[in-house]
């Protein structure tokens, strides 16, 4: 009965509408007075962050919560794991406390992968190295739809560092099988080996992919896994790959601009854009918080369909 | 199919059929008219009253409850839908389901009369999950409970203020609502070897 969420890959078509029509039935809880709700009273939800993050762990503390879960926060920093225990032993730790789900982000690629198999509960994946990030995915393909009425057939462009980026990988997975063409813009430094065998085309020009997108993914230009020169300097990646109030008026009409968070101001996107009606930074991090509940509450409450059962 | 059941049960499927139709749509017509009747009655006039549907059927038998009401009192009763799924007890045992939507009328619920409507009555869990659930969304004056059918079998102390039919059945039964908005055409069907 017991399924993770690992890979954006793991989600066919209809698993992934699942989770977003579900996702906002959660949001109309958020309008509410009573924003809780009954549903995995009794359950535990571990947040096991060997990772800095506001947002993700945040917003999973309060999706569980809000589900009526127990929530234990684990952070890295000050647990055993500085005194050298290993990911299998806390992770065994956790199974003897009885976690019914962990939500897991790791420097290293593949860590919830093999959590997995060590816990009897459900792994959520909240960002492995850089590798995915799935939720952080269906809560951009959420927030897509509700600003833009569909995900299929829109023309995505996800621009910036490709190579680092777990949430682009996770995105152009998911968009392509919700069947949004996604197109990569990044220097030839910052894409990772084998892009060709994505499902996503690949430009190195930001002007003239702009005139036809209908959302522009930015992403953050990872400054702490930067251990060369992937470009000559932040200036010049900026008037080449930020987007700025010249570029934004490239746009057609209806276009929305997407940021992951934490932005880089004036590195890849200018505040003037940031703070614009255009921008979607603020409501993907309330749409974060109802597709976690919508992940939560599929995985949790005896889920059956197959894409839960993966891993 | 048959096999273990009590002989009176088998005796009771006189032509052999396996679903026996309890109410026609004509039938099923009136009984909403009379349960219209009745909350009228009880409302004085359906005054400060709203429906709430419980999803599935329960949304489409509100629908036409209010239509009924209003056709026969000229007030136009607020409808709304409920959907309990969230606050149901039995998700760990049965799996996570699609949710519906919640749609409250602009009038909310609270100080009001709601009537919550379903189609089945069988074990009360969800007018149970119906009950936590409206407290979470306001706090009306009174509600009240319209079904279509009562089959019995309650495992909780809960009771209808307005009964189309009472079905006397065994376990084993099925009792299918059909209505033409969800099924194509109005009928109440009972049927042997029901799974719950």
């Amino acid at each position: 009965m017991i399924g993770h969420l690992l890979s954006a890959a793991d989600l066919d078509r209809d698993d992934a509408t699942l989770v977003l029509d579900t996702a906002a039935q959660m949001a109309a809880v958020s309008g509410r007075e009573v924003k809780k709700l009954p549903t995995l009273r009794g359950r535990t939800v571990v947040n096991l962050f060997y990772e800095d993050s506001t947002r993700t762990r945040i917003s999973f503390e309060a999706a569980a919560k809000r589900l009526s879960a127990d929530v234990i926060n684990f952070g890295a920093k000050g647990s055993s794991v500085s005194k050298g225990e290993s990911l299998k032993d806390t992770a065994l730790t956790l199974q003897a406390m009885g976690a019914d789900a962990v939500v897991i982000r790791h420097p290293a690629s593949g860590a919830p992968h093999r959590l997995a198999a060590w816990v009897a509960g459900s792994v959520v994946n909240a960002g492995d190295g850089t590798h995915e990030h799935p939720t952080q995915a269906l809560l951009d393909a959420y927030t897509m739809r509700s600003r833009l009425g569909r995900v299929d057939g829109l023309r995505v462009a996800i621009v910036g560092d490709v190579l680092h980026s777990r949430v682009a990988r996770s995105n152009v997975l998911l968009l392509a099988t919700l069947g949004a063409q996604v197109t990569l813009v990044a220097p030839p430094t910052l894409l990772p080996v084998g892009v060709d065998a994505w499902p996503s085309e690949v430009a190195y020009e930001l002007d003239p992919v702009l005139g036809k997108a209908d959302v522009v993914m930015m992403l953050r230009v990872q400054r702490e896994r930067m251990n060369q020169s992937f470009f000559p300097s932040a200036r010049e990646y900026s008037r080449r790959y930020g987007l700025d109030g010249r570029r934004m008026a490239l746009l057609p009409e209806h276009a929305i601009v997407m940021h992951p968070g934490p932005m880089n101001r004036g590195m890849e996107i200018t505040p003037q854009v940031a703070d614009s009606a255009r921008s979607t930074i603020v409501e993907q991090v309330t749409n974060g918080v109802s597709v976690r509940m919508a992940v939560l509450y599929l995985l949790l409450s005896g889920g059956t369909k197959e894409a839960f059962r993966e891993g | 199919m048959a096999s273990g059941l009590p002989a009176h049960l088998d005796a009771s499927r006189s032509d052999g059929a396996d679903a026996r139709t309890v109410l026609d749509a004509g039938a099923l017509a009136r009984t909403v008219d009379r349960i219209a009747h009745q909350i009228i009655e009880k409302t004085d006039g359906a005054a400060d009253t709203v429906l709430l549907g419980i999803p599935t059927r329960g949304t489409p038998l509100a629908r036409r409850l209010a239509a009924r009401i209003e056709a026969f009192t000229g007030v136009a009763v607020p409808v709304g839908v409920l959907d309990v799924t969230l606050y149901r007890d039995d998700l760990r045992l049965r799996g996570a389901r699609a949710l519906e939507r919640t749609d409250l009328p602009d009038s909310g619920i609270d100080g009001l009369n709601v009537v919550l409507v379903d189609d089945v009555l069988y074990s009360g869990r969800t007018v149970r999950a119906a009950l936590d659930a409206i407290s979470d969304l306001g706090r009306p004056r009174a509600v009240q409970l319209a079904v279509l059918v009562d089959r019995g079998h309650r495992e909780l102390p809960i009771r209808a203020d307005y009964v189309g039919k009472n079905i006397p059945t065994a376990a084993s039964e099925n009792v299918k609502v059909q209505l033409a908005e969800t099924d194509g055409a109005d009928a109440v069907v009972l049927t042997q070897g029901g799974t719950r």
